[in-house]
């Protein structure tokens, strides 16, 4: 049987995701309680976490977070790390033993800084982040039986092969603090269970929770990968992250345009638009970012270093609900995950199809 | 006289028993195949004239008509059947190249129908087209690589002048001269109401249709026929053709009988004279050349006008697209070997070019290969039959489609491959007055607003089977195909994987 | 009140009118059986007009004139104009002398083939649209009051 990256798998999902604006740290047994809660949404064959402000003592350092499937892949993929970075500190990514998780690849993480020379040479490579997602890019698709699942500055990715709430207890996630969790159970179709599989993806902060099986998916792929991506692992949430690394990053698009590229507005809504500045600027998308709209249905929460973004597809065709207390913000696939965890939220609301929620941490701006 | 070798194509058989001897088809038949006998009053048949149009069957009142393969065979011979030998027949006779007319009819594989396209199941659902929005608008023309925002959010950067369409099919370069006024009409007004394009082809554009000029593509061909600052301002956007696919690497030909008072005024050419269209454009004999020529028309029209390159799908096409949006085009049209023609030497349109779905998906795989897919506008031509054609096309990687044969057999073509004969019985592809007045505008161009709209419906109707409601989210998406009764190679050049994987 | 007018520029001079015309006057509609039996003439007569360089065509019809010159010289009464101004022919009364054949200025009602009867156009008022613009192949006649005519001229 194929594993995931050769050929191309629908799933269906849970998510959730624990925002605070004011960036008060928590540990990660609220998200685990939640999505938890929807165990039924999930089928054991995946589950993880993404968790924003981890490693306040390494912030400056590109964490990456590696399985591996035997030791001599390790040592390969580690001489390459050490010919582009310089590392600051390398160590096996504690966890305590769950029944149901199995088949356990090694599990590492690194605290890296790209070599500035290493960067000057290639002269494709326009800025330290652009090197960083390269490099990760290159190992994922040339060292075979390695994979780096997370890669950003000051955040990390937690995921396997298991039902989400014991993979949060495997990688023991009540011991970090993080202002951000997001969190994601897994319902594949079929599965040989592999790890990279699982979500959350990644690519350095932007971290994707994706709840759908999207119907662009190679118009997607290809537009991207135009754009020196690569796409190894054939999933809907890796083209999505790519998407909005491609959007925000490289193109320079502020987020809320990002927004309106993935979730276009219908052309009747164009059309009706009273302001011609408007009806330019969302006309000029839509045919520039034509191969970037993301079709079919979806439900996901994006987390970058601003902030968490969930969004729904043009015509809501998966759940998705948000509520807000105090300082906090939640959202999941169902109402229920939410209540769980927060008895008494101030507002509850169901974010409309292509209306995103946008959550941005104190002192950031898009 | 020597003796004549060829023998009918056709049989025509008429039923005594329903036929009324109206001579309805006697005063249809442009070929006098259907003739009236004052001497012993009854109407007969030369079955040699015969070209099989069907325009007699369809009007005769009692269908008391049936036209029929002649049923004389050769000796049977795989390799030396009755088309080889009667073609020897033929030249033997006149020594003259041979002429065909519409697209090339051999067995070569047709790909769309190798294809199959998806449907959603359970893990994602299909989207009705009757009660959610679908959308099935593109927009052609050049796109910049990014946009720029300013610091307030503020579109900085300036689009370039793209066309919008609202179905993704347009009316293929077909001149006037080579069809009829009515013909070029209707194609007009009902692009007009479709919010689609006509091409004008190479024969210039009659002052007449000016005024449906934002629905037209104007054509700049080898001939320049027609071409000047006025007609150039006159359309939406303009076309140069290089090259087409019924006739890859040969120019064209309208024989003087063609040119009318209103042709030649069109053409700016003498009544009577022979229209030639060299082979290659003499002021391009190479790809900088295109570029200078490219950026003379957009001079001419102030860059208000998308620039569109068409190329007939030959073997090295990925390559020479590359270079065409490198040169500056704003879309480039491919047409395929099966593309039609109003006449072609048959050895040339039945040998020359290679079928329009490979060279689709190798051009659209090289334009990506390259990050300069996104650049410019992908249109494809060449025997595109119907909606799911159309569908597959885009899946391929295309962003619209142009068809010709389709167009014109809506207002009444037969396919009969008798166009260079100028005796249309259909009013199409002929100027003689009273045949082309049978080709009525007010009825024929709401034949091809219902083609078009018919179309529509179909396509909104197999993206919503796919999960996707807007027809960019196709463009370029394979996954969304399957490959039947296709070799590994087919599979690789059209990069699709085989039903069931 | 709605005429038929000839459109000579959209006229195949193909003649269908003519045999729409003759099968009209049968229940069946079958033109077959129509032109089986004999003495139908059409009411509708496509002429042909020689131009310079080519021959034009146009179906011609009873005009159902203001003050119907064959409605005077009819000797038995049968001809007859109704409420709805449609000139007509009644069979049982017409004796076949021939008279309005004679003054007609348009040259629209024909002689059967008994030589005892005369066909002219009715607008085929008894079964609802006239058949021969029902069956035009190239809507060359048309069925049209009178503002419709003049705007399509």
């Amino acid at each position: 049987m194929l594993r995931e990256g050769k050929l191309r798998i629908p799933s269906g999902c849970a998510i959730s995701g624990i925002i605070d604006r004011k960036r008060n740290k928590f540990n990660g047994e609220e998200i685990i309680k939640s999505i938890a809660l929807m165990h039924d949404r999930s089928n054991g064959l995946g589950g993880g976490f993404a968790a924003y402000g981890i490693y306040p003592s390494y912030k400056d350092f590109y964490a990456l977070h590696i399985f591996y499937e035997s030791l001599s892949v390790k040592a390969q993929t580690e001489n390459f790390i050490k010919r582009h970075f310089d590392v600051e500190k390398a160590e096996s990514i504690p966890t305590r033993p769950v029944l149901s998780i199995v088949n356990i690849p090694l599990i590492w993480r690194y605290f890296v800084r790209p070599q500035a020379q290493a960067c000057v040479s290639k002269d494709d490579c326009v800025d330290e982040s652009d090197f960083t997602s390269k490099c990760v890019i290159k190992i994922n698709t040339d060292y075979e039986g390695a994979y780096v699942f997370s890669s950003g500055k000051n955040m990390g990715t937690f995921k396997g092969v298991g039902y989400p709430e014991d993979i949060g207890e495997f990688f023991m996630l009540d011991t970090y603090e993080a202002h951000m969790w997001t969190a994601h159970g897994r319902f594949p179709t079929n599965t040989p269970g592999w790890w990279g599989g699982a979500h959350p993806f990644t690519i350095l902060n932007w971290s994707v929770v994706h709840n759908g099986e999207i119907s662009s998916y190679d118009t997607n792929r290809r537009f991207v990968e135009m754009y020196g991506y690569k796409c190894t692992l054939k999933t809907d949430t890796e083209v999505i992250t790519y998407l909005f690394d491609m959007l925000v990053r490289k193109h320079k698009l502020p987020i809320e345009k990002a927004i309106k590229v993935v979730s276009a507005p219908f052309w009747d809504d164009i059309e009706r638009e009273k302001s011609e500045e408007v009806k330019n600027e969302l006309k000029s998308i839509r045919a520039v970012y034509a191969n970037a709209l993301v079709n079919g249905p979806f439900s996901i929460i994006l987390g970058y270093e601003k902030g968490m973004i969930a969004l729904n597809d043009r015509i809501k065709l998966r759940p998705l609900v948000a509520a807000e207390k105090g300082n906090r913000i939640y959202v999941a696939s169902e109402e229920s995950a939410i209540r769980i965890i927060c008895n008494n939220p101030e507002r509850v609301w169901s974010p409309r199809g292509g209306e995103p929620v946008v959550v941005l941490l104190e002192g950031e701006q898009e | 006289m020597s003796l004549d070798f060829n023998t009918p194509d056709f049989e025509v058989i008429r039923n005594g028993n329903r036929c009324i001897q109206c001579k309805v088809c006697v005063h249809q038949c442009a070929n006098a195949v259907h003739f009236y006998d004052e001497e012993y009053d009854v109407v007969c048949v030369d079955d040699s004239k015969c070209v099989n149009c069907h325009r007699c069957v369809t009007l005769c009142p009692t269908k008391a008509l049936v036209i029929r393969k002649y049923p004389l065979e050769f000796r049977e011979n795989f390799n030396w059947h009755g088309k080889a030998i009667k073609e020897i027949y033929k030249q033997s006779q006149t020594g003259g190249v041979l002429l065909s007319s519409m697209g090339n009819p051999e067995p070569f594989p047709i790909y769309w129908d190798k294809m199959l396209l998806n449907a959603s199941q359970v893990t994602n659902p299909s989207i009705d087209p009757l009660r959610e929005p679908m959308e099935t608008k593109v927009v052609i023309g050049r796109k910049p690589e990014r946009l720029k925002f300013d610091a307030n959010g503020k579109l900085l950067t300036k689009m370039p002048l793209n066309i919008e369409l609202k179905v993704p099919v347009m009316f293929s370069a077909m001149s006037y001269g080579s069809i009829s006024r009515n013909a070029h009409e209707s194609l007009a007004r009902a692009a007009e109401e479709l919010g689609i394009f006509y091409n004008t082809g190479e024969g210039g554009l009659s002052k007449d249709f000016y005024k449906y000029g934002k629905n037209t593509i104007v054509q700049v061909a080898s001939g320049r026929f027609g071409v000047h600052k006025e007609y150039l301002n006159a359309g939406a956007a303009i076309e140069i053709k290089i090259g087409q696919g019924a006739k890859p690497g040969i120019g064209g030909h309208l024989p003087g009988k063609k040119v009318g008072e209103d042709v030649s005024a069109t053409r700016m050419i003498p009544v009577g004279s022979d229209a030639i269209s060299p082979a290659p454009h003499h002021d391009i004999y190479s790809i900088e050349d295109l570029r200078q020529l490219i950026f003379s028309l957009k001079e001419a029209t102030g860059y208000k006008k998308p620039v569109f390159v068409k190329i007939a799908a030959v073997h090295n096409s990925a390559a020479i697209a590359s270079g065409v949006v490198r040169a500056g085009a704003d879309a480039i049209v491919v047409d395929g070997f099966r593309g039609g023609t109003g006449a072609a030497p048959t050895r040339v349109r039945n040998n020359v070019g290679i079928p329009i779905e490979l060279a689709l998906a190798a051009i659209d795989q090289r334009l990506r290969e390259e990050g300069i897919r996104n650049y410019c506008s992908l249109i494809v031509a060449g025997s595109i039959r119907n909606s799911s054609d159309v569908v597959k096309a885009i899946a391929l990687g295309a962003d619209a489609v142009y068809i010709g044969s389709a167009a014109v057999i809506a207002l009444g073509c037969h396919m009969c491959h008798s166009c260079s004969t100028g005796k249309c019985n259909w009013g199409i592809a002929t100027q003689y007055p009273e045949l082309v007045k049978r080709l009525n505008p007010d009825i024929m161009y709401k034949r091809l607003v219902n083609l078009i709209s018919a179309w529509n419906n179909e396509i909104q109707e197999l993206l919503g089977g796919m999960g996707i409601n807007a027809i960019e989210s196709l463009r370029g998406n394979r996954l969304m195909l399957r490959g039947v009764d296709l070799n590994e190679k087919e599979l690789e050049v059209l990069g699709i994987k085989y039903a069931g994987e | 009140m709605k005429k038929i007018y000839a459109f000579e520029s959209r006229c195949l001079g193909c003649r269908l009118c003519e045999v729409y015309c003759r099968t009209a006057r049968f229940k069946s509609k079958d033109v077959v059986k129509a032109h089986k039996r004999k003495n139908i003439t059409s009411a509708i007569i496509v002429e042909e007009v020689l131009g310079p360089n080519n021959i034009s065509y146009f179906a011609l019809q009873c005009r159902h004139c203001k003050n119907p010159k064959c409605i005077k010289a009819c000797i038995s009464g049968a001809m007859y104009k109704n409420d709805k101004g449609i000139v007509r022919n009644d069979s049982e009364k017409c004796v076949g002398c021939l008279s309005c054949i004679l003054v007609c200025p348009f040259g629209v009602i024909k002689k059967n083939d008994d030589g005892k009867s005369v066909s002219k156009c009715d607008l085929c008022a008894d079964f609802g649209e006239p058949f021969c613009v029902e069956n035009c192949p190239n809507e060359a006649i048309k069925f049209l009051n009178e503002g419709e005519a003049r705007a399509l001229k």
